[in-house]
């Protein structure tokens, strides 16, 4: 069989790229867990919040490693797979990343150190910066590798000369057009990975009765938290989405699965997308809604597909992974009102919540790939909008190494992920260490010391 | 001017920080390879004693592949096209070390086992496939049978010198058995590290011509001569300390031991650059034909002249926060 060197480029790529975000998405997000935490208890001084922080910064540091080592990993895949990117887009790629490694890397590396081993070396003030400078070095590194991103996705502020990109403006390729609205949603999209994990894991803590006030005081901050952001996310996905009408109209024509050109457009909700014959069937559709939302006007022209033939992305991924993700924006948004009305209603959570919020654990996950999907899918068939194709910039490996090494990626990749999982349910099924050191506290009367989680992550 | 002197600012932070990154990462790859000879409640310790240091050591290859991607793009791709194996080998065991880490004390028992395995494998692996990088980088990363057979030899002796590092690195970070323990290993892998260095040190005149005539003809020859002088001084110092009793051992400031074999990559590191400079790939590219457009270099030059010495201001300030020996791992 014939194997396509730049089709396995890219699937290596986007399997390894896909596995690393799922940590920085929980690190990103659960460092400011953890600095509230800190803070909690620098405050009150209740002893809750000590060991709050000393169950999760375990699960951070876990995390931490993981989205290290598969971060390295990208780190060289660029040259090894796509050095033709970084020769063309190198003198624009190459700074942006050159000011991640100085400003975020060595700062959060460095400092989680303190962070996580050093709470009886230094004073606890030190202790607690320590805990926002990581905080810090995770939004930072953020910022700069999503300011590349987007740039690929609207690339700004250079002009091309003799073949070389050379940048005109450092500000207008930093804050490029889609920046600013990446940037947002993909915070916001952190966070609340980061809060579905908490709850879902706090919540399991409370279905096993592995430990009492503690988790419940946890869950408490991880629903409110749920219940502020779920709604703002779906404001600023739709700002983006209008952003990237404006300047990427393929994609969006492919995320809605419009084919033909047309004023007062219809939402298409669900529908076959087939490919052959260009058009979308059994679509359910709400009439002139598509319009609304994107021209703000019930009779707007919204591009179809047709306008772009030969230079829109493939139709269906993009238009499924945008229903995964959206779908999953509402859920989260009606599961934490649930569980917010519940708390202020009953003062607890039924069986049934606690059941679904576990269920929900990793659902950030799912919504951050669905939605990294429709971005870079989206962008299909340039790697800089407009500017480069991919198939200008692949290396040419034989198949046969490349094919090699991806099925190595896949298999440990698997490994990791049984074991990440199957750890942090290990990690949650021990009562906190600190706990017994609490005498009024109203332990189980036997303590539960399983080892199974019950996503068989027997690693 | 500015077109003069980019290239070589950059090539010399890339040098910095793969240095850097040799000492640093180097002990900690060390301590990772001598974890099977160790006790099970040992094993802890050695971990605890590069717990705090090692996701920062790493980063320095970050930055070193970065500078060289930032300022030498052409040269950065076909270098990594080239080392394609290598390279994913080394991810490979430097993905597995860095998870074992973790996973062996939050796993569960039954399988800190498991992950030690796994930690120690790792270490190997990256460590070995940093000389095979090394070692086809120096011969021009061309493939013939000679400088296979002499990528092969760098493989086997770089996690030679890791060692040598993280014994040290030990002496420095324990004490009781353990201590005496390192010692033991240190004394051990003197003798391999020198006959990697020796034979490096002969076999890359011998591969590569170019650097063949750089080095023996007068009056360079001379010129050079305290490159491997130092390198001889700082290796019979470390041999005649080692060669001292317990007693005299513990009593002294173990960070003299440590910085011998530091003076020994100094010294490589600077003979390599004289070696091939000013090419940034042997005999094919140097490192102005290579380098990025000077407005970009220009930009990145104000982040590194603040941010480096930031970093190596808080590098040190942490060493210190962790000074002293160490104890098992704790979050308290
Ligand atoms: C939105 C966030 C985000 C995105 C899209 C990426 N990363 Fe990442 N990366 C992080 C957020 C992050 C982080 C939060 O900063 C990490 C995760 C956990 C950690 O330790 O740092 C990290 C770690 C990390 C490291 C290890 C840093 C260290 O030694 O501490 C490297 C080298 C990279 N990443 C490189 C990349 C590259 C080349 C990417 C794109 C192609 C990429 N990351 C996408
Ligand atoms: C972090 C979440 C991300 C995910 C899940 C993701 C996912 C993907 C996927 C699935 C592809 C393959 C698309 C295809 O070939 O059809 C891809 C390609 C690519 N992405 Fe991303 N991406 C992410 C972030 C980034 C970032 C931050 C950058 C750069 C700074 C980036 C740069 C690229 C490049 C260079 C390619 C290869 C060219 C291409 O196939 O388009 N990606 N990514
Ligand atoms: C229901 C509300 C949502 C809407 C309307 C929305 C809208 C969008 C749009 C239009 C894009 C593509 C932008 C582009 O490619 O130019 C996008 C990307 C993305 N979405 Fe969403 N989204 C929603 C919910 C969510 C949720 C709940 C999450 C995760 C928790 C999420 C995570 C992401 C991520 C990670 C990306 C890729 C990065 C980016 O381009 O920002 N989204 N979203």
């Amino acid at each position: 069989m014939e194997f396509d060197p730049v089709l396995l480029s890219r699937i290596q790529f986007a399997l390894n790229i896909s596995f690393h975000i799922l940590f920085p998405t929980i690190t990103i997000g659960l460092a400011y867990f953890l600095l509230f935490f800190r803070i909690r208890f620098t405050q009150t001084g209740d002893p809750h919040w000590e060991f709050i922080y000393a169950f999760w910064v375990k699960i951070f540091a876990l995390t931490f490693a993981l989205g290290v080592v598969t971060g390295i990993v990208m780190s060289f895949q660029f040259g090894t797979n796509w050095p033709g990117f970084m020769e063309k887009a190198g003198n624009i790629a190459g700074p942006l990343l050159g000011y991640e490694v100085l400003t975020a890397f060595f700062l959060e590396a460095s400092f989680l150190g303190i962070m996580l081993f050093g709470k009886s070396r230094v004073s606890n003030r030190l202790h607690l910066i320590s805990t926002a400078v990581v905080a810090l070095g995770t939004t930072l590194s953020a910022f700069w590798i999503l300011s590349l991103n987007s740039w690929m996705q609207t690339p700004a502020g250079i002009v091309i000369e003799n073949g070389e990109m050379i940048a005109t403006s450092w500000m207008e390729v930093i804050f490029n057009p889609s920046f600013p609205y990446r940037f947002a949603h993909m915070m916001v999209a952190c966070l609340i990975t980061a809060t579905f994990l908490v709850a879902g894991v706090s919540a399991w803590r409370v279905i096993r009765k592995v430990d009492g006030p503690a988790t419940k005081k946890v869950l408490n901050v991880a629903i409110i938290t749920a219940a502020i952001l779920t709604p703002t996310q779906v404001f600023l996905g739709d700002l983006h989405g209008l952003n990237t009408f404006e300047h990427q109209p393929a994609k969006v024509a492919a995320m809605e699965g419009v084919w033909n050109t047309q004023k007062g457009a219809p939402l298409t909700l669900f529908g076959i997308i087939d490919e052959e014959a260009r058009e979308t069937r059994y679509a359910i559709k709400i009439p002139k809604v598509a319009s609304i939302i994107l021209t703000h006007d019930p009779e707007g022209e919204v591009p179809g597909l047709n306008d772009f033939i030969g230079e829109h992305p493939p139709v269906a991924p993009v238009f499924w992974s945008f229903r995964i993700m959206v779908g999953l924006g509402f859920i989260m948004l009606l599961v934490s009102w649930l569980a917010l009305w519940q708390l202020w209603r009953k003062k607890e959570l039924g069986p049934l919540m606690l059941r679904g919020l576990f269920a929900m654990t990793f659902s950030g996950w799912v919504a951050v790939l669905a939605g990294w999907y429709v971005t870079e899918i989206g962008r299909q068939p340039w790697i800089v909008s407009g500017v480069i194709t991919v198939a200008e910039v692949v290396a040419d490996h034989p198949a046969g190494l490349v094919l090699t090494s991806l099925i190595a990626y896949a298999v440990v990749y698997a490994f990791l992920l049984v074991s990440y999982i199957g750890a942090v349910f290990y990690l949650s099924s021990k009562p906190a260490k600190s706990l017994t050191a609490l005498h009024d506290y109203d332990l189980p009367s036997e303590p539960v010391q399983q080892s199974g989680s019950p996503l068989g992550g027997a690693a | 001017m500015m077109e003069t002197a980019l290239p070589l600012i950059f090539v010399s932070v890339m040098g910095l920080s793969l240095l850097l990154y040799v000492i640093l990462d180097g002990y900690d790859l060390g301590v990772g390879i001598l974890l099977p000879l160790a006790e099970d409640h040992e094993k802890d310790i050695m971990v605890a004693s590069i717990g705090p240091f090692w996701d920062a050591n790493e980063t320095w290859i970050v930055m070193g592949i970065g500078v060289l991607l930032i300022a030498f793009p052409t040269a950065h791709g076909i270098v990594l096209t080239k080392l394609y194996l290598p390279v994913t080998i080394m991810l490979f065991g430097l993905i597995l070390r860095g998870v074992a880490f973790d996973f062996r004390v939050k796993a569960g028992d039954d399988k800190k086992a498991m992950w030690n395995r796994f930690f120690f494998i790792g270490s190997l692996v990256a460590s070995m496939a940093q000389g095979w990088m090394l070692g086809s980088y120096i011969t021009g990363l061309t493939g013939s049978l000679t400088n296979t057979i002499f990528s092969v030899l760098i493989a086997f002796c770089l996690p030679a010198l890791y060692v040598v590092l993280g014994s040290t690195w030990l002496l420095i970070k324990t004490e009781g058995e353990l201590f005496e323990k390192a010692v033991g290993w240190a004394r051990r892998s003197v003798l391999p590290m020198s006959i990697g260095l020796f034979l490096v040190s002969i076999a890359t005149p011998l591969v590569s011509e170019v650097i063949a005539s750089r080095w023996f003809q007068l009056p360079n020859a001379i010129g050079l001569l305290p490159i491997p002088v130092s390198s001889a001084i700082a290796l019979i110092l470390l041999v005649s300390l080692l060669r001292r009793d317990l007693e005299q051992l513990r009593t002294m400031n173990p960070w003299h031991l440590f910085m011998c074999p530091v003076i020994i990559c100094l010294m490589a590191a600077l003979g390599l650059a004289y070696s091939i400079f000013p090419d940034i790939i042997i005999g094919q590219l140097t490192i102005w034909d290579a380098a990025a457009n000077s407005a970009s270099l220009q930009f990145v030059l104000y982040g590194v002249l603040i941010a480096l010495p930031c970093i190596i201001a808080y590098t040190i300030f942490i060493y210190r926060v962790f000074a002293g020996k160490a104890t098992a791992l704790s979050y308290d």
